[in-house]
């Protein structure tokens, strides 16, 4: 399938005329065709003519000068807006809005020359870990479709895994991007908090939000940040810091740099599988020349009822935009997990109870950062597993919501911090459910961390097992 | 003995005033339980040691963006009304605040 190229595969093939752009929105269309239906990936797919048209454009226009993304299709988290085109957050609140306005991360693909094929299902205002709480309907794993694809940026993994599109753009607040990347075999990124303009992401909670790339290599992660990446004036809380040509530094050797292992997450609540994939991957690092060191960080255990104060604070304060006057319909139509996290938040910082709550957890987040940056002093880089448990039933957890917050365990420490994490494929259950690991790194080391996690990919072939749906 | 804290359905009852969510009778009945577990989560907090801790409310390490104050290119009125299923005269019609 030309899908199971890489990025720069492609773009190597589309300027040799191996094939063209519209051989490949072709091919994107027969698998939405055959398998969206199965897997639910995408909640609204584009006009088939029209991507046709575009990528026979494209094709015209390729030439020496055009970016590594020109004519190649991709899809969107639904909670980014695209002017005139169907935008819902996965929810029935936003069933009737069309945005008439686009976000900067998709203006900047559009204008890198990348073809939008869909609007990704997701987890309703990114409230999940399992693209369940949905108006439309579970995001299936396409490794087993009786399970979730995990979330809240299921649909960019399925649809990725599944060769609907060649990349994505997914959102992470609490391991939004790095979850169903670990579930669905694909790698993702956390960036940096303000790497990417959030400009047009329908927020959740605005100071964990990261906007990031999601794709089936490392190194195709790095193409798309390169485009995405720096300051943009419509949003405040965007890094004036350079982007660096991040695919020019991938492949330099970065042996002896230390990777911590925080002992912690090792414990008896990591499933065994898990856990196994986990040690035979720090093998492999310290096959490739890495010091590894054991490190402790005791706060860890604590990073969910951190990240469950604050982002359901931030987002009770979001989403008090949403009343149904000037677009979208009225407030009844929440779901009850997101009735759950606006309520939490509302309490949380009402009178009397915001010293206890709200601002307690933000002296925690003071002492997350402190503990974050005694570890990435003592070592470059920390290893952690995504998840503590391979992908879920559909439904095992939905009348358990503490249970499906507990999934987030490994990934909620590092959006209150501001850290990048880069999740990557490191090995799959007896039963052939993909397991992921994370490689987190200082404030804007994405270079660091593209480098180390890319130098794995070239020593192991995990990220390039496909699920038989699409055989 | 760690104390169960249990909200009651009139505390439910305000914190859905003040977050402008209509729910149902039997709904509150449910969030009830649902928000007491979550408070015997987030509560561990409090076994944390936090005293002098100055709290983190963002983490850009930057503070005053500006921009300069200049009109710039935004929505057409049309634009802006696009979504709204209620209108009069390129209002967005609301219900009555103010009673006679």
């Amino acid at each position: 399938m030309l899908l199971d190229a890489s990025i720069s595969e492609l773009a190597r093939g589309l300027r040799k005329r191996d094939f063209s752009s519209a051989d490949l929105i072709k091919e994107c269309y027969e698998n939405i065709e055959k398998i969206n239906p199965v897997v639910n990936a995408l909640i609204t797919v584009t006009d088939k003519d029209k991507a046709l048209k575009n990528a026979r454009e494209k094709d015209q226009q390729l030439n020496k000068s055009t970016s590594p993304l020109h004519g190649i299709p991709f899809v969107l988290k639904d909670a980014y807006v695209t002017k005139g085109i169907k935008t819902t957050a996965a929810s029935k609140v936003l069933e009737t809005y069309t945005p008439q306005y686009s976000a900067t991360v998709y203006q900047k693909l559009l204008d890198a020359g990348a073809i939008l094929v869909g609007k990704a299902n997701m987890d309703a205002w990114g409230h999940g870990a399992t693209s369940e709480n949905t108006d439309f309907g579970p995001v299936k794993n396409p490794w087993d479709i009786t399970r979730v694809a995990g979330g809240s940026t299921g649909g960019v993994a399925a649809a990725i895994s599944t060769r609907m599109a060649a990349f994505g753009i997914g959102e992470d607040t609490g391991g939004s991007i790095r979850n169903p990347a670990a579930w669905c075999n694909i790698t993702g990124l956390k960036v940096t908090y303000g790497r990417v303009s959030r400009y047009g992401c329908i927020a959740y909670a605005s100071s964990f939000d990261t906007v990031g790339p999601m794709a089936k290599t490392v190194e195709d992660c790095a193409l798309i940040l390169q485009m995405v990446a720096g300051k943009d004036p419509r949003d405040a809380t965007s890094s004036p810091q350079e982007v660096p040509v991040y695919a020019k530094t991938i492949s330099e050797k970065t042996k002896e740099k230390i990777i911590g292992v925080p002992q912690e997450l090792f414990n008896k609540d990591l499933h065994a599988e898990i856990k196994q994939s986990l040690l035979e991957a720090i093998k492999l690092f310290e096959k490739l020349g890495y010091k590894i060191k054991d490190i402790s960080m005791s706060m860890i255990s604590y990073g969910i009822p951190v990240y469950y104060l604050i982002a359901p604070s931030e987002t009770s304060s979001n989403l008090a935009r949403y009343d149904g006057i000037r677009f979208g319909l009225g407030r009844a139509n929440f779901t009850r997990e997101t009735m759950r996290r606006i309520m939490i938040g509302t309490y949380a910082l009402s009178a009397g109870y915001y010293d206890a709550y709200y601002k307690k957890a933000q002296q925690v987040r003071t002492l997350f950062i402190k503990e974050y940056d005694k570890a990435l002093t003592e070592c470059d880089v920390l290893l952690m597993p995504v998840t503590p448990i391979p992908p879920t039933k559909i439904g095992e957890t939905t009348n358990d919501p503490i249970k499906n917050w507990l999934i987030d365990v490994f990934t909620v420490t590092q959006n209150p911090v501001g850290v990048p994490s880069l999740a990557l494929p490191c090995g799959f259950t007896g039963t052939n459910l993909p397991i992921g690991l994370q490689i987190v790194g200082k404030m804007f080391s994405e270079s660091l961390i593209f480098q180390i996690g890319h130098a794995y990919q070239q020593a192991s072939r995990w990220h390039l097992r496909r699920p038989n749906i699409i055989k | 003995m760690k104390s169960k804290l249990k909200l009651t359905e009139e505390e439910v009852k305000h914190i859905a005033k003040l977050a402008n969510l209509p729910i149902s009778a039997e709904t509150i009945v449910k969030l009830k339980t649902d928000l007491s577990n979550i408070l015997d989560l987030v509560n561990q907090l409090q076994k944390i040691d936090s005293q002098n801790v100055e709290p983190t409310n963002q983490v850009t390490k930057q503070e005053n963006v500006f921009r300069e104050d200049k009109v710039e290119k935004s929505l057409s009125q049309e634009e802006a009304l696009s979504g709204a299923t209620k209108k009069h005269n390129g209002y967005f019609q609301v219900g009555a605040v103010l009673e006679e």
